[in-house]
Formats: structure tokens, C-alpha cells, sequence
């Protein structure tokens, strides 16, 4: 069904290093911390999830991590060379779907290929079919639900072949039908082009089926609660798994949820 | 929407409807009757030929509503019929009003008949000047927009620039440009560049200061460099306040053109008219003044035309 790596190659994955990074913003005068001394690695090809409360800092991490903000601290280097702008091997799908409303979904969905005047319309059918909205390749943004938006946000960011890929609850705004769907689609792409994933979710459970490592951060300022790898085979992989449950009741702890529903 | 209802009101035309349709023809046969059947009150020209356009416009009406195709302009095609007769009866078969100052429909008639040359010339030489000035205009206005959004060295510089020279009104400039500038038809251009240039360029900034800075971090994370923000994102994303000083620089250089005209320029419609005047040709003023009007909402139809294709991704806008 996925097609998609048959026309572009599998590039290598990018690994990330993530030393004592501290970041915040100024508000009301004051320096508001929003990071707080945030260290951790990612080999290449690694599916991060990244868990915790909201606002605690995820996106922010994740803009400084794309090279969109400048940390106050701390280094991030990927292959083992500072960032110091944004770039394409890391590829950024925002919480926001952010579609240009003046491009049609599929214009949208080419928009990488664009910026390197690389169109290619089977790639971009290919992530259509992905997401599951060929037939809405001509359809203009406002014209979409917000669920079918954050699907054409994904495959926009699909198209462009990262070596790594950075979601922020990409599955946020979908029906849960549709969000088991996605979750076996981005598996499926992660396990066949090999790229190193970084995703924050607010759902524990999409956390165990698609990483294969757990961050969990505390309240603002983010700081690391738990690293957790996971190894679960793909069999185990699956909702009503006693792993899967143990986990999960674990990690909601961890999050400060108690189990007393 | 509207065209499913209207389809449905065409299979039932009301009685009122019906009545617009089919009478709208007759008023204008009516016109003609009283045109060529009373006896003009003075000397005039083209009586005859005018009963006969009168008469001419009621058949075609009539031929139109037999084919169904007078439905929205029914009442307005009535309406103007009437109006012209009446103004032909007040005029020039009673002389009710003050004359020379106010014509009859055959002094307008003549003027078409017989200065059409000039007047079409004018026309030409009006339509020119203008699209140079304000065709300049735009594209300088668009992109200084652009950089004063842009760049804050040029915003540095360029802003008190604006702020001083942006609020006088460019008529106020006029005897500066007829002196410096090597032609007046260079003055008028440069004037009608800067009054159409001066909205656009504001709009455009104010469109660029407004885009979501969400839509640059999409592009370049992707890798995208300056340019393609510049051209590929910021441009498309102020296209809709783009559009609203392209209307006001539009609104502008009418202005602009007709005073250039009247005050220096030695051609063009605005010149037609002043020219008029100073003979007391009424009717030759008329006429120039019908000829702009045309042009000017031609214009503004193009540039409404214009914009709904480029906006046609937003979900609804202002009808012209
Ligand atoms: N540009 C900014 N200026 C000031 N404060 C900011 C800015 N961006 C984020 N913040 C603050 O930083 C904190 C972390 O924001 P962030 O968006 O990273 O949270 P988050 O973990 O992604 O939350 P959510 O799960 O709800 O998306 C918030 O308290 C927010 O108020
Ligand atoms: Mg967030």
C-alpha cells in the first residue's frame, strides 16, 4: 500500500545529542523558565515519544530541536554538529496544521518539493493516499475538517524524505478510527524508511504502540521524569496487551494521575 | 445558492415579474413615439435618429424577453426607458430647464455622432496615461510594501520617508512635478505612480506585518530560503490587503488623471472636458463625462475581475 519509498531513497538517520538545555521566555518583565536542564540522546532511527502535562514545554523543546529558536543554554547537536538554523533533514510537523490557505491540499502537500523545485505529483499521491484524501488533492484548506487538515499537515511533512521526523501530536485533532489508522501508517512508514522520530502526544497508549522510547517531562519547567525504553515485539504491540496496560498505568503515575477510576 | 433559487423563480415568474419583463421594451417604445411624434422646441439635430435608437432598443428588450434572457435588469431597462424619455420631452420638446447648461438626449447623441475621433482619442490617451502611471505605481507600491515588511534597515530609512511624504495629497505636488519633470506627461505619470503607488505600498506592509509567522517556520523547515518567503509565502498570504490598496491607488489615479488633465496635460479626457467647458460645449462635457465614467467602472470591473481569480481560495468576498 505504501509506495511512497519506492520513488525516493532511504536516507540515513540523523542522531541527536541534547546537552543540559535550558530555555524560557520573558514575561511580565520576568524570565519565565520553560526548560529546565534537559539532557538526552536519540540514535539514529529511534522512535521518541515525548509525554507530559500541557504546557509543560514539549513544543517548545521541539522548535529548538528544528532550529526555529535559539536555546538561552545547553547545546543540540544532530550528527554531532551544532544546530544553528532550521533545515530539511529535520522535518517539523506542527500542533497547528498551519496549511497555506492560498494552496489547494495537494499544493500544500508539495510544498517541501517546491522549495527545492523537485515536484514530483506521484510523490505527493502517494502521501495523499496515505492519509487516506486523494480525493480531496484539489480541495482548498478552509474547505476541510480540522482532522482531515492535520492529515494533509502529515503528509506534507512526509513528502520530504527526512532523516528525521518531528511530530507534535500529529493524531490530535482525528476520531479515534481514524487515529488507529494513522498510528499503523506512521509505524508502517517509520519501520520501512528507517527515519529517527521524535513525537509528543498526549496519549499514552499511541506512545506505546509507535516509540520505542518514552520521555515522560514534568510541569513547566520541563524537566525528565522517566526514560524508558520500550521492547515490545510487534505482537505485543496492541491495546489489550498486559505490557502495553502495565505501562501505560505506570507512565499515567508518572504523569500524576492516580489510578483510583 | 442564489442560482438554484433564481432557476426556481424563472419557472413561476410572478406577475410583477412578468410585467417588468414585457413592459420594459414598450417604455422604450414609448420613448420613441414621444421623440418623434411631438415637436422639438428648438433647432435640434438628430431628432429622427434618436426615435429610431429609442425605437431600436424596445425591440431588442422585447426580443430578450421573449428569450427569457431579461430577468435581473428588467426593472432597470424600464426604468431607464422612461427616464430617457422624459428627459428628452422636459428638454427638448417643452425647454424646461435652464439651456445651454442642461442638454437634450439628441445634443448628446450629436456629439458622439460627430466628435466621436476626439473623443475616442481622449479616451486613448486617458486609458494610457493611466495604466502607465498607475501599472508603475502598483509594482513600485507592491514592493516597497514588500520590503518595508521585510527588511528593518529599509523600514529604517524608508518609513519617515512615507510618513512625510505619504498623507500630502499628490494634487498638492502638481506645480512641483509640471517644473521639474521634463514633460508634463511625465509629471502626470510620475503623480498618478505615486498617489496609486502610496495605498499599495501601505497595504501591502500592513498585509506582510500580518501573516502568521507559523507560515515561515512550515517553509523553512522544509529549507526554504529568503526568497522563496518572500515571493512564495508572504506575497500569496497578503494578496487580500494587496488587493484592497490596489482599489484605493486605483480610486487614486482617477483622481490624479483628471486634475493632470485639466491642469497640464495637454490631451486626455480631462483636458476633452476643460476644453469643453471653456467653449460652453455642454454637451461635448457631457459626453467626455459619460466616456469616463465608463472607463473608470470598466476599470474597476477588471480589477474586481482580477482578484476574484487570484482570491478565489478565500471562502467568500464583496460582489462588485
Ligand atoms: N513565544 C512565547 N512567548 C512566551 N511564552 C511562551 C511562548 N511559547 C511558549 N510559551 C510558554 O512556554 C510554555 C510551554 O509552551 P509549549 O507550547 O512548549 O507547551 P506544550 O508542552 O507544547 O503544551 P501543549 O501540550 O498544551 O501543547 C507555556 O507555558 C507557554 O506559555
Ligand atoms: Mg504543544
Amino acid at each position: 500500500m505504501v509506495k511512497t519509498a519506492a520513488t525516493q531513497p532511504a536516507l540515513k538517520p540523523l542522531s541527536l545529542h541534547i546537552d543540559h538545555l535550558n530555555h524560557g521566555y520573558e514575561a511580565q518583565g520576568a524570565m519565565r523558565p520553560v526548560l529546565d536542564d534537559v539532557s538526552f540522546d536519540v540514535a539514529p532511527g529511534e522512535f521518541v515519544a515525548l509525554l507530559g502535562p500541557s504546557g509543560c514545554g514539549k513544543s517548545t523543546l521541539l522548535r529548538l530541536i528544528a532550529g526555529l529558536e535559539v536555546p538561552l543554554s545547553g547545546t543540540i547537536e544532530a550528527d554531532g554538529r551544532e544546530i544553528t538554523g532550521p533545515g530539511p533533514d529535520r522535518i517539523v510537523m506542527f500542533q497547528d496544521p498551519t496549511l497555506y490557505p492560498w494552496r489547494t491540499v495537494e499544493e500544500n502537500v508539495t510544498l517541501g518539493l517546491d522549495i527545492h523545485k523537485k515536484r514530483d505529483p506521484k510523490i505527493v499521491r502517494d502521501a495523499l493516499q496515505l492519509v487516506g484524501l486523494e480525493k480531496d488533492a484539489s480541495s482548498w484548506p478552509h474547505q476541510l475538517s480540522g482532522g482531515m487538515a492535520q492529515r494533509v499537515a502529515l503528509a506534507r511533512a512526509l513528502v520530504n524524505n527526512p532523516r528525521m521526523l518531528i511530530l507534535d501530536e500529529p493524531l490530535g485533532k482525528l476520531d479515534s478510527l481514524t487515529r488507529l489508522t494513522m498510528q499503523g501508517e506512521i509505524r508502517r512508514f517509520w519501520q520501512k524508511r528507517g527515519f529517527s522520530a521524535l513525537m509528543v502526544t498526549h496519549d499514552v497508549e499511541e506512545a506505546l504502540l509507535l516509540a520505542t522510547r518514552v520521555l515522560v517531562f514534568s510541569p513547566r519547567p520541563a524537566r525528565i521524569v522517566s526514560d524508558r525504553p520500550i521492547d515490545l515485539s510487534a505482537e505485543q504491540r496492541h491495546r489489550d496487551d498486559p505490557h502495553v496496560i502495565a505501562l501505560r498505568r505506570d507512565i499515567l503515575e508518572q504523569l500524576g494521575h492516580s489510578n483510583d477510576w | 445558492m442564489s442560482r438554484v433559487t433564481s432557476a426556481q423563480k424563472a419557472e413561476q415568474p410572478s406577475f410583477k415579474a412578468l410585467l417588468w419583463r414585457w413592459g420594459a421594451g414598450p417604455c422604450w417604445a414609448l420613448a420613441a413615439l414621444l421623440t418623434w411624434w411631438l415637436p422639438d422646441g428648438d433647432d435640434f439635430p438628430d431628432t429622427t435618429l434618436l426615435a429610431g435608437l429609442f425605437l431600436a432598443c424596445g425591440v431588442v428588450l422585447l426580443v430578450l424577453a421573449a428569450l427569457k434572457r431579461l430577468r435581473y435588469w428588467a426593472p432597470w431597462s424600464a426604468v431607464l426607458g422612461l427616464g430617457l424619455g422624459a428627459w428628452e420631452v422636459v428638454q427638448a420638446k417643452f425647454l424646461l430647464l435652464p439651456r445651454p447648461f442642461f442638454g437634450t438626449p439628441q445634443d448628446l447623441l450629436d456629439v458622439f455622432l460627430t466628435d466621436w475621433k476626439r473623443l475616442g482619442d481622449s479616451l486613448l490617451h486617458s486609458l494610457l496615461l493611466l495604466l502607465i502611471g498607475y501599472g508603475i505605481g502598483a509594482c513600485v507600491g507592491i514592493a516597497v510594501g514588500m520590503a518595508l515588511g521585510r527588511s528593518l534597515r529599509f523600514r529604517y530609512w524608508v518609513r519617515p520617508i512615507m510618513r512625510v511624504i505619504g498623507p500630502l495629497p499628490p494634487v498638492a505636488l502638481l506645480p512641483l512635478a509640471f517644473v521639474i519633470m521634463p514633460s508634463t506627461r511625465l509629471a502626470g505619470e510620475a503623480l498618478m505612480a505615486l498617489s496609486a503607488g502610496f495605498p499599495v505600498a501601505v497595504l501591502t506592509w500592513s498585509g506582510v506585518a500580518a501573516v502568521d509567522p507559523a507560515y515561515y517556520d512550515v517553509a523553512r523547515t522544509m529549507g526554504a530560503k529568503d526568497r522563496f518567503l518572500v515571493l512564495r509565502v508572504a506575497l500569496p498570504a497578503a494578496t487580500p490587503q494587496i488587493f484592497v490598496g490596489l482599489f484605493m491607488g486605483l480610486g487614486a489615479s482617477f483622481s490624479m488623471l483628471v486634475v493632470a488633465e485639466m491642469l497640464g496635460v495637454k490631451s486626455g479626457l480631462g483636458f476633452y472636458m476643460q476644453w469643453a467647458q471653456g467653449w460652453a460645449a455642454y454637451p461635448n462635457m457631457y459626453a467626455a463625462l459619460l466616456v469616463m465614467a465608463l472607463m473608470c467602472t470598466s476599470l474597476m470591473t477588471l480589477l474586481f475581475k482580477l482578484r476574484d481569480y487570484v482570491l478565489r481560495w478565500q471562502k467568500d468576498g464583496l460582489k462588485w
